[in-house]
């Protein structure tokens, strides 16, 4: 079966890809275009290890087709960093211990950051209703919304000077 | 898999020509949440996927005077998001809104969720309870059909080949109509229904139902209308007995499974229970109004 040509933005960049149709977006960030901060842990929905921001929303990229991003715009985990300079989420992520083994820190890198991009001021509870999707075997959760907390404090404080 | 092909049409009619004319298995794609996780077990081997979203309508929300009109590939955030929606319908934003996480919600749409036919699918409930229809595009033209009618048992739906939903209609409340849903999981979110429950009543200036629709999930092989919940609750005030006969109507409606989420004796007792409480938010959000 004839790949598919899909041109779309990926991390602010124009990419081109070919694709399998039964290829997953995952599949193709990481296989394709060497993306491999996407991670692969349940390919059903449930572990959120693969989470990009789709046209603003985050979305599990295991359950979109690659081809279903012709025209979209992608953030992936590798453009959530400016450069050299961390992204709070990122920074507090390190400060606060927030993770062990780090195979879901990823994904809840980009939820949190798409959290923030909406709500600079989450409750805890607004917090952990909206990271429910990502799922951590290792920290018991608190350090990750603690880091996330605290990024919004940071990212207000920046916002108010 | 090999020869699976991926197309995405930009109208309704091109849309039925390739699901109508596909050789083996054609499948429509909205969300994808049950579709791609199908696809990868297995358990799904289509030869067409059609993706339904470049096609103009199929996502979005629209009001009319008597009516919304929600697009068959809206998600979960569009629906909540939209304040006359909430307004209108809570019990219909609740069922949807309690379907999976944040990431699932931008993806996970209303038709999605009805065709893949699950007894425990949350935002079926309360739709059919609003006596909603759906408008099907097929080989034959266009057709409206009860919500109801679209689930035949489990991952069995009555669309015929080349069929797909194209929208819902669902009527506006009348003065003192509201609804509710309630579901019951062991934790507090990211879980499958052991019980539903939607509750759409509608009541005179006094209080006293006048209308009444009560349809259960995850007790049967479809959702359930309970005619017997809704004649208990018709000519009723909210009390003590008319919530015993809700309750014992809704456990007789049961027809449940024991699995590893709940036996047959605990869905039948939580059934009536959920029936209850979401009569009480129902009644007490249509008297307000």
């Amino acid at each position: 079966m004839a790949k598919h040509h899909v041109s779309t933005t990926i991390n602010g960049e124009p990419v081109e890809f070919l694709c399998e149709p039964q290829q997953t977006l995952l599949d193709v960030l990481r296989d394709e275009l060497n993306l491999t901060g996407s991670k692969e842990g349940c390919s059903s929905g449930d572990c959120g290890a693969c989470t990009v921001i789709c046209d603003g929303r985050i979305t599990c990229s295991c359950l979109m087709l690659g081809a279903e991003a012709e025209g979209r715009t992608i953030q992936t985990v590798e453009g959530i960093a400016q450069g050299d300079k961390l992204h709070p989420v990122q920074q507090k992520f390190l400060e606060h211990a927030a993770l062990q083994c780090g195979f879901c820190t990823p994904g809840f890198i980009v939820a949190a950051k798409a959290l923030l991009d909406e709500n600079l001021n989450p409750t805890e509870e607004e917090t952990r209703y909206w990271l429910a999707g990502n799922l951590c075997r290792c920290t018991g959760y608190d350090k990750i919304v603690r880091a996330v907390l605290d990024a919004a404090a940071v990212m207000r404080a920046e916002a108010g000077r | 898999m090999p020869n699976l092909s991926f197309s995405a049409p930009t109208s309704i009619d091109e849309a039925v020509k390739m699901l109508a004319g596909a050789t083996g298995t054609a499948k429509p794609l909205s969300g994808g949440t049950d579709l791609l996780v199908q696809l990868r077990s297995g358990r799904l081997r289509p030869d067409l996927i059609v993706d339904t979203k470049r096609i103009p309508g199929m996502i979005g929300i629209r009001e009319e005077s008597d009516r919304f009109v929600i697009g068959a590939a809206t998600p979960g955030v569009t629906v909540y998001d939209n304040k006359a929606l909430t307004q209108a319908w809570p019990g219909i934003v609740e069922g949807m809104d309690l379907i999976g996480s944040e990431q699932i919600q931008g993806r996970a749409s209303l038709a999605g969720n009805l065709c893949n036919a699950s007894p425990a699918a949350d935002s079926v409930p309360a739709v059919i309870a609003a006596r909603a229809t759906c408008v099907i595009a097929g080989p034959n033209g266009r057709r409206e059909a009860p919500v109801e009618a679209i689930v035949v048992g489990p991952g069995r739906t009555s669309l015929q080949k080349g069929e797909l939903i194209v929208e819902f209609h669902i009527p506006k409340p009348k003065p003192h109509q509201s609804d509710a849903y309630l579901r019951f999981i062991p934790r507090t979110e990211m879980d499958i229904a052991v019980v539903g429950c939607a509750v759409n009543v509608t009541l005179d200036s006094n209080g006293v139902c006048t209308d009444a629709r009560v349809v259960l999930g995850a007790v049967a092989p479809t959702q359930v209308i309970v005619e017997d919940a809704a004649k208990a609750l018709i000519g009723h005030r909210l009390d003590e007995p008319t919530l015993a006969a809700l309750d014992a109507a809704a456990q007789r409606a049961c027809k449940p499974i024991t699995d590893k989420r709940g036996t047959i004796e605990y869905r039948t007792k939580v059934a009536g229970v959920l029936a209850r409480r979401a009569a009480k938010i129902a009644f007490e959000r249509a008297g307000a109004r």
